[in-house]
């Protein structure tokens, strides 16, 4: 590698010892004589640098780069110009003033002269920075938060929420002739009083008098200027829209609002839940409960039970403290690291193992069909990664699969929905997945070893056995350790495979959360974080995230040391 | 004379007869495993193309194989209007070009200048990378999310449901293995070029496009492919990000024919599958050799 590891200013000349290198030496001393005389003689105007080597980085701009320079800067400007305006117009001023800095840092990096190097890296780094560090730093503030479903939204919002919800309707109260009106694609109710008044109101807008413009055979009105009175059948097609409009009767929500079960008649509904404000508290008007504020974003009871909705707050280390202390999640996170650990050993192991022994089996030149046996054995690794899973679950079925079905006559092996079977399914596929590359990588690795070594050896009287593992397999694991490494960092979070093949089942017992024996760190992350089972719940499923990404650096920190070791003993 | 022939004529003998014994011994038993390591390689292959030209269509019925044939799957994958698999296909190649063409370009910027400059916090930078990539960015996929709601708040265009959005998430990651391939292949193109280059005349500028970038085609072909194969598989954000059917990829797409009907759609998903892996494997077969010198360059050390 040139130069790696050095840091800082322009390094020194290396000392000239082969001839190349003082033609480098001697063509670098002629640039720099060029570049001062460009500079003396006046056609460059570049600022004089003490370090010679600075000023290579220098030299006359032809005009189409600098009328592409405008024309990109121009336009990220305008595009920066934009975000900064919506920005404004949200009123999100932390992120404004962060962007408006970010574009004057941007601006500054392309137009002054010099710091060539940032110019280059720019680009790349702006969305490393948002999308890879910034969403790291993120997703640790989501791990102290109850961010989930019910709780994504200030409390504020959560208090009308409630009050809107949880509603009956007044008993004995009077029945409102009703037609659904349509504006602007919101829903709108155009009710008929007892008293004759005709009034209209939408989800955000309470109930107001408005002057009908066109009245139903009973009197009632059907219709307003401005608004599309909906007909039965349309009706019936935005159903569960129109069955949830609640209405508000005036802006304290305390009155209660109209709703339509029907869309042609409206009762009066009042809150279940009165909110009260002085004690920050709802009271069931029916039970007389008390809900207060359990300062975890929710209003919770004597007992415990806390009300649907609530608001996202800070809530410390309890995603964490929940994922090891709560029997519902502690025992099958356990298990589930476990296997994680095991998943990604294990496939490591396998996929090398095979792929070495392959890779030996192959190395002798004169075997015949040799390029055919090659690409027909690394079709799977060519064969994309999420599709494999998938065709893997239709073989190992255990009702229908062809495995069970042809190869067994009609077996009922349980693959896929043993907890035990399962697992090894699981190691199965990811081996027919990875040994393509384990043996494309070794035999590279195997083909460069010196021959002289082996030579040496067998004339050393050493056997076969004896040369592999006392000389080859050293020999391979110094230059293959960072690549099993990595695939062990990628095995850690192989998503695709167990998503696809199992979905992580079977399901634990015993447990509310849908996660199954075969399910790993990430696949158990994704599932409670977007899953449809038990409700999304943004902050435990970060929380899950940061532990992935202690272990993963632990990890890979302690191999890379093993594998300095490794280095030095070459 | 004669004895000698005798005995020559002996062990002669002697190898006929362990002739196959041998050959067994030195390459035979070579052929029988490379035959069982391609059926176990290509059998599960063959399966899905059996199943995709099964006209019965359901996972039951794939359970022979190659017996009947008819394309009625393919019809009926293209006839399906609530799942647009000409779209899928169509949204892949997309955000696949896209992406590794715009990735391949930044990490080529990046490694240009890590190979040919010399600046403060150079090795810190390399470093840096070299962390960072060994944290995926799926495992932040909670967080690109509830980002990318809060950016559609402000331009919806590259929010939640931007095919958009999710190419300027995927170019988080186009620093980071990618760059470290490519710095290792621009450090084997000698600075003395550049040099002569520069005395010529040439800007860094020109330098960079004219001079360096066709020298290292090899590795930005191989680093385009693998992003490009990469992408296409790539299921977690994609499937985050893109709700509406009309701009899913393959991944997201796919998957939902087999989520909750797996043996019924079976038929049908194996000749989306199909489609969709034929050309991923064409390209990998093609650029095959330049794939694996890369994987080897770029791994081990050096």
């Amino acid at each position: 590698m040139v130069g790696a590891g050095r840091i800082g200013p322009p390094p020194p000349l290396p000392p000239p010892k082969t001839s190349a290198a003082r033609r480098q030496s001697a063509s670098r001393k002629l640039l720099d004589h060029m570049v001062q005389i460009e500079e003396k003689s006046g056609v460059k105007t570049g600022r004089r640098d003490e370090k010679p080597a600075r000023k290579k980085d220098r030299s006359p701009d032809s005009l189409s780069g600098i009328l592409a320079k405008i024309v990109l800067l121009g336009l990220t400007d305008a595009v920066a110009a934009f975000v900064l305006f919506q920005l404004m117009l949200s009123g999100e001023w932390l992120i404004f003033v962060i962007s408006l800095i970010t574009t004057f840092v941007i601006n500054w990096i392309y137009l002054r002269r010099g710091g060539l190097p940032a110019k280059y890296l720019a680009p790349g780094v702006i969305f490393l920075l948002i999308f890879q560090v910034f969403v790291m730093i993120f997703s640790t503030y989501i791990a102290f938060t109850n961010y989930g479903d019910g709780h994504n939204s200030t409390k504020a919002d959560a208090i009308a929420s409630i009050q809107l919800s949880a509603s009956e309707r007044v008993p004995d109260s009077p029945q409102f002739p009703t037609s659904v009106l349509e504006k602007g694609g919101k829903y709108f109710l155009l009710v008929t009083t007892p008293e004759g008044e005709a009034k209209l109101g939408g989800a955000d807008t309470p109930l107001a008098i408005v002057s009908p413009s066109v009245s139903g055979p009973t009197g009632a009105a059907t219709g307003v200027e401005g608004y599309s009175t909906l007909d039965f059948t349309t009706l019936l097609a935005h159903q569960q829209e129109i069955t949830a409009l609640t209405v508000p009767l005036s802006e304290n929500p305390e009155d209660g609002a109209l709703k339509t079960a029907d869309g042609s008649t409206s009762y009066v509904y009042t809150p279940k839940l009165k909110y009260d404000e002085a004690a920050d508290t709802f009271t069931d008007t029916t039970t007389g409960v008390i809900y207060t504020d359990n300062g975890r974003g929710s209003f919770a009871a004597q007992d415990g039970s806390a009300l649907n909705t609530g608001w996202k707050v800070n809530v410390g280390l309890d995603n964490f403290q929940r994922a090891f202390t709560d029997e519902n999640l502690q025992g099958p996170l356990l298990k589930v690291i476990l296997w994680t650990f095991a998943f990604a050993i294990l496939s490591v192991a396998t996929t090398f193992a095979l792929g070495l022994f392959l890779a030996i089996t192959f190395n002798k030149k004169d075997l015949k069909g040799q390029k055919i046996y090659r690409i027909l054995m690394i079709l799977p690794y060519a064969f994309p990664a999420f599709l494999s899973g998938l065709v893997w679950s239709g073989l190992l079925n255990p009702e229908f699969g062809f495995i069970n079905n042809a190869l067994l006559g009609g077996a009922q092996i349980p693959w896929l929905t043993d907890p035990v079977l399962s697992k090894i399914s699981v190691l199965v596929v990811n081996l027919w997945l990875g040994y393509p590359y384990m043996f494309l990588v070794c035999t590279g690795a195997l083909q460069s070893l010196p021959e002289e070594v082996d030579e040496a050896a067998r004339m050393d009287g050493a056997g076969v056995w004896k040369i592999f593992t006392a000389i080859k397999l050293p020999l391979l694991l110094v230059s293959l350790a960072p690549l099993l490494i990595s695939s062990f960092a990628f095995n850690f979070n192989n998503f695709n495979v167990i998503y696809m093949l199992t979905g992580g089942g079977p399901r634990f017992d015993g447990t509310t959360f849908d996660i199954g024996s075969t399910d790993i760190l990430i696949t158990m992350v994704y599932k409670i974080a977007f899953g449809t089972g038990t409700g999304r719940d943004y902050g435990l499923a970060s929380a899950l995230a940061i532990i992935i990404f202690i272990i993963v650096a632990a990890v890979s920190a302690l191999s890379f040391k093993k594998t300095k070791a490794l280095e030095d003993l070459n | 004379m004669s004895t000698q022939k005798i005995a020559l004529s002996g062990t002669m003998a002697q190898a006929n007869k362990q002739g196959f014994g041998r050959w067994f011994a030195t390459k035979g038993w070579r052929h029988l495993i490379a035959i069982a390591a391609t059926i176990f390689s290509i059998f599960p292959l063959l399966y899905v193309l059996s199943a995709a030209l099964n006209p019965t269509g359901t996972m039951a019925g794939a359970s022979t194989m190659f017996t009947e044939f008819g394309l009625g799957n393919f019809q009926e994958l293209f006839a399906n209007q609530e799942r647009p698999f000409g779209r899928w296909f169509v949204n892949t190649l997309v955000i696949g070009t896209i992406t590794s063409v715009a990735t391949v370009f930044l990490g080529a910027l990046a490694a240009y200048a890590f190979s040919r400059m010399r600046f403060s916090g150079r090795r810190v930078g390399l470093l840096t990378l070299l962390l960072l990539q060994m944290f995926p960015q799926l495992l932040t996929v909670v967080a690109i999310f509830l980002l990318l709601n809060f950016i559609g708040d402000i331009i919806p265009s590259l929010g939640l449901g931007s095919q958009l959005g999710l190419i300027m998430v995927y170019l988080g990651g186009a620093l980071g293995v990618n760059t470290y391939l490519m710095y290792g292949f621009f450090n084997t193109v000698p600075m003395s070029l550049d040099e002569s280059a520069r005395i010529d005349g040439a800007s860094h500028v020109q330098v960079f496009f004219r001079i360096i970038m066709p020298l290292v085609t090899p590795i930005l072909a191989v680093v385009g492919l693998l992003v490009f194969i990469g992408i296409s598989s790539e299921f977690v954000i994609a499937s985050v990000v893109l709700t509406d059917p009309e701009s899913q990829t393959l991944a997201v797409g796919l998957y939902s024919y087999v989520a909750q009907q797996r043996s019924e759609n079976w038929g049908v998903f194996a000749a989306g599958a199909v489609l969709a892996a034929v050309p991923v494997m064409a390209l990998f077969l093609f650029l095959q050799r330049y794939i694996t010198s890369g994987l080897t360059a770029g791994g081990v050390k050096g």
